[in-house]
């Protein structure tokens, strides 16, 4: 098959977009106590995503990775990776936060401009993972940087990634952001 | 008698290492073992070490043996295998880093994993508080003039694993890549150390995400030896399952990936649809997408889902049908072409100094595949080929990865067609010994070892295939332009987190 067929068999064929999932109540309510109504107001319904491997397996790795397949789509939602801090407003961490990655982190969140959230991605990263502790770890990132989510699993599977980030972006409460 | 029998019965042969021998030797036996490396007589496996002693591992290609030699150094030291062999070199200064060996008459005795900023020295030796604060880390020199220095990391654009690249280069030509690893190092083996067995399995699942069932596969292997049991036959059959499972998705996913690193996302865009449809059907078939913490010591955790063969043979035959339509997609497109052929090249020599496994080795004209040259069941009763090329370039990685896709395919049919039946998992004995196992990942052989004490692990060590390749992928840039150095990266995919642990 040519390049011209396989451009237009993706024209005609449906899409292979999942339907958008609800967003986890877990997370809701996690972002409820977090989430500023006026920030909301002024990013619009578009986040900018860095992700930041602390020291994960690179499973959660992949998994993020599919975000951006055509099932899973994320930038319909208005949520896209971007390369550098200075243009997010979201980092996406993962891993026990190896304490050879912890500066780092902390410099890219310094690089990051406010308002800004954190997510933290897999079960290392929420401080509960196999190497948590131990000479070499910081521990989960809420111990390294204020965390505004926690997104389990080991890795979390697309679509528990996409729940978590699309509460980031649906819920609304009066708090400030960071 | 074989080159390495002749080195194995020069000493103290340890009884309880299987299924490959172990002996402590002496220096001069080590010496000569290392003189054979040099001269491309064996391969190096491995080099690793515990308080007291190092441990060795060698492979004769041609007669498909290993071996373990082991050193006692009482005063703390060992003769450098690195001053003679080069491949040694970073596994030297991670042996210092973890249990304080030195290596004696090494070249290079800067630190690896230890950055300064644990909160201990010596994890596995005897280990004592550190203060944590960095150490300044001084990249090898390169000289001329108009060079300047790109430092790139460990914090990357893409989402990547972390790693530091330091780039000397002369306008837009690389005149050195210098990488720089151990952000990722976890103290994974410190934690294996005195674990049982099932978290032990756990955290080698762990080791490096993209490889969970390899890892996983390797270390069940190696504990099955230390206690002289097998797993059950359709235990070892699904065992292989998973392999080529693991083996498909990460090829798709990166034939893919390589792509888009030249900016060619149409091609990206296709390879993730096959990608993603390979985790669904893993998913519905062994309940996890990368089947994490399915393989285990004594056999694997699940049995295949009740349709799990008409869902694997329904995306046998959807990869079948749509490969070809990328393979030409691939193949047509000139501009594509120009930036994969010519482009990160690695010589034959080079790949069989460093005994570079899986499609690294076998882009550059290494034929070795652990499945033919170790024939672990149940690769011994299954038919497949090892694509070999020679051109060592980006393109050539993609064409072995290409036809490893097919023969992967070929293996999920000929397993399902021969699954035999029965339990798939047995109980394990508390009991001591020492195992090793080789086994072929996506990336190339995976090596477990451990040494189990009345059912828990007292030691083990793990070695990622890329410790042979990342040095590659340094030459292999050298006098490309900057700009490629993506492209050709990924076309290595080297591992960061499981080579850090
Ligand atoms: S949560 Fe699981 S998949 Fe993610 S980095 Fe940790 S071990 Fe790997």
């Amino acid at each position: 098959m040519s390049m011209p067929k396989l451009l237009a068999e993706g024209i005609l064929r449906t899409p292979l977009t999942e339907l958008p999932p609800a967003a986890g109540d877990a997370e809701l309510a996690e972002l409820a106590a977090r989430l500023d109504a006026g920030a909301r107001r002024r990013l619009g319904r578009s986040l900018s995503i860095r992700q930041v491997d602390a020291g994960s397996c690179n499973g959660c790795e992949l998994e993020i990775h599919a975000l951006s397949n055509p099932f899973y789509d994320l930038e319909r939602f208005g949520l896209r990776f971007v390369a550098s801090p200075r243009h997010a407003d979201v980092l996406l961490v993962t891993g026990p936060v190896t304490l050879n990655m912890r500066e780092a982190l902390e410099r890219t969140y310094a690089a990051t401009p406010a308002p800004k959230w954190v997510v933290a991605a897999g079960d290392c990263a929420a401080g509960d993972g196999l190497f948590c502790g131990g000479y070499a770890c910081a521990g989960g990132v809420a111990d390294v940087l204020p965390v505004d989510l926690h997104i389990k699993g080991c890795p979390p599977d697309p679509t528990a990634l996409l729940k978590g980030l699309l509460a980031l972006l649906a819920d609304a409460s009066a708090k400030p952001a960071r | 008698m074989t080159r390495l029998a002749d080195l194995t019965t020069r000493g103290r042969s340890v009884r309880a290492h299987r299924p490959w021998p172990r002996t402590v030797i002496d220096a001069a036996v080590w010496r000569a073992a290392t003189r054979r490396l040099t001269a491309g007589e064996l391969a190096l496996l491995g080099l690793w070490g515990e308080p007291g002693q190092v441990h060795m591992a060698l492979l004769d290609e041609a007669a498909g043996r290993v071996a373990v030699l082991s050193l006692d150094c009482p005063d703390g030291h060992y003769p450098s295998v690195s001053a003679h062999h080069a491949p040694a070199g970073r596994l030297e200064r991670a042996l210092c880093d973890l249990t304080g060996l030195k290596a004696r008459g090494a070249p290079d005795p800067r630190a690896w994993l230890d950055h300064g900023r644990w909160t201990l020295r010596h994890p596995l030796g005897a280990p004592v508080p550190a203060a944590g604060a960095a150490q300044p880390y001084v990249f090898l020199p390169a000289e001329g003039e108009s060079l300047h220095q790109i430092a790139v990391g460990p914090v990357h654009a893409g989402t990547i694993e972390p790693g530091h690249f330091r780039f000397t280069a002369n306008g837009e030509t690389v005149v050195r890549l210098e990488a720089r690893l151990g952000y990722a190092h976890r103290g994974l083996l410190a934690r294996m150390a005195g674990a049982d067995l099932a978290t032990a399995a756990r955290l080698a699942a762990r080791a490096s995400g993209d490889s969970t069932v390899a890892y996983g596969y390797a270390f069940a292997r190696a504990a099955e030896a230390a206690l002289k049991v097998e797993a059950p036959p359709r235990a070892v059959w699904l065992r292989a399952l998973m392999a080529e499972l693991e083996r498909l998705a990460n090829h798709l996913g990166d034939i893919g990936a390589i792509c888009n690193d030249a900016a060619f996302l149409m091609m990206h865009a296709h390879c993730a649809v096959l990608r993603e449809a390979a985790l669904r059907a893993n998913s519905a078939t062994f309940g996890h997408r990368l089947m994490m913490d399915r393989i285990v010591p004594g056999g694997v955790t699940s049995d295949l889902a009740p349709d799990g063969a008409s869902v694997l043979r329904a995306l046998v035959g959807t990869v079948r049908e749509r490969l070809p339509v990328l393979t030409a997609l691939y193949d047509d497109t000139a501009s594509l072409q120009d930036r994969t052929v010519g482009t990160g090249v690695v010589s034959t020599e080079l790949v069989r100094r460093f005994a570079a496994g899986g499609f690294v080795g076998r882009a550059s004209g290494r034929d070795f595949d652990t499945r033919r040259a170790l024939r672990y069941p149940p690769y011994d009763r299954l038919e497949f080929q090892t694509p070999v090329r020679t051109e060592g370039d980006v393109n050539a990685r993609v064409w072995i990865r290409i036809d490893e896709v097919s023969q992967s395919l070929g293996l999920v049919e000929q397993i399902l067609e021969r699954l035999p039946g029965g339990p798939v998992r047995r109980d394990l004995p508390a009991g001591s010994g020492e195992g090793l196992a080789l086994v072929e990942g996506f990336r190339g052989d995976v090596l477990a070892w451990l040494r189990l004490d009345r059912g828990r692990v007292a030691r083990a060590w793990l070695r990622d295939p890329s410790w042979f390749q990342w040095p590659l992928v340094e030459a292999a840039v050298e006098g490309d332009i900057v700009a490629d150095f993506p492209l050709a990266n990924k076309s290595f995919n080297c591992a960061y987190a499981g080579s850090d642990l």
